[in-house]
């Protein structure tokens, strides 16, 4: 079972207490009426799909909050997990890991 | 002749429901959390999953904005609170009839917890809390003792976890 940390509760829990969110850092549309229709597809559909390193969302059950995770996809590790609202961590810090 | 003293336990783990209590969900910022604090008379913990308790309420830190007390039935915390709404808006809703509270007790109280719950609820120390997961159903987990637990179950979870915990409980009482 994979352990992940939780920001808000500075705890590693099992994977089964977590729930996954999707991507990470999908800004809404500032002006939605503005957007073209392949724009609002883009922003309602299209995901990276990223093999390797990929900016994710979880939920904790325990504190009801969602974080930011960086999961690899290939190997399933958590390189880190940051609280929402947080700037994207950048790619160079998983390598200390 | 020599005789064996026998100690016979009626079960490795006791299973009781506890009396009904009143339990209210906080919401508040960081920013009015102190002044909560001061009407509700209790100390607003900001750790997840520590608690604390005066006068019969016990506050528990379910988030970092969260929080769930208990009290006694019939005591009034919504007033003082609505007193103050204005400057510091919170929410703070009723919930008692939402759950209900088992106390599990005894020496296997740890191998029932742990049939079922994916946290190490073995490292969990006495006197803290913790919402988590009983086999998918939310509960929320007091640590009171060594081998002493209270679970709070939500109403509509209760009979699958009741089932649950009453096959393991055959089965710990079998020595499986």
């Amino acid at each position: 079972m994979l352990l992940i940390h939780c920001p808000y509760c500075d705890d590693t829990l099992p994977e089964l207490e977590f729930a996954y969110a999707g991507e990470a850092h999908i800004a809404r549309p500032a002006d939605p009426s503005a957007l073209t229709d392949e724009e609002w597809r883009d922003f309602l559909f299209i995901r990276t799909n990223a093999r390797g390193p990929h900016y994710e969302r979880w939920r904790h059950i325990g504190c009801g909050r969602l974080f930011n995770a960086l999961r690899d996809t290939v190997s399933d590790r958590f390189l880190t997990t940051y609280k929402a609202g947080e700037a994207r961590r950048p790619l160079t810090n998983e390598a200390a890991e | 002749m020599t005789y064996e003293k026998h100690q016979f336990h009626s079960a490795p783990v006791l299973i009781e429901d506890l009396a009904p209590v009143l339990r209210l969900s906080l919401r508040v910022k960081p920013a009015h959390r102190d002044t909560l604090a001061r009407v509700l008379g209790l100390d607003l913990p900001v750790r997840v999953g520590a608690r604390s308790a005066a006068a019969g309420t016990e506050a528990l830190c379910l988030g970092p904005d969260e929080w769930l007390l208990t009290a006694p039935e019939g005591t009034d915390l919504t007033t003082p609170a609505r007193a103050v709404h204005a400057d510091a808006p919170h929410s703070l809703v009723d919930i008692s009839d939402r759950e209900i509270t088992l106390r599990l007790t005894g020496p296997a109280v740890l191998d029932l917890l742990s049939a079922c719950c994916p946290r190490n609820v073995a490292a969990m120390p006495v006197g803290a809390a913790a919402r988590t997961v009983f086999d998918s159903a939310t509960v929320i987990l007091w640590r009171d003792g060594i081998d002493s637990f209270r679970m709070d179950v939500w109403r509509s979870f209760a009979p699958h976890v009741r089932s649950l915990l009453a096959q393991v409980q055959g089965e710990i009482a079998a020595g499986l």
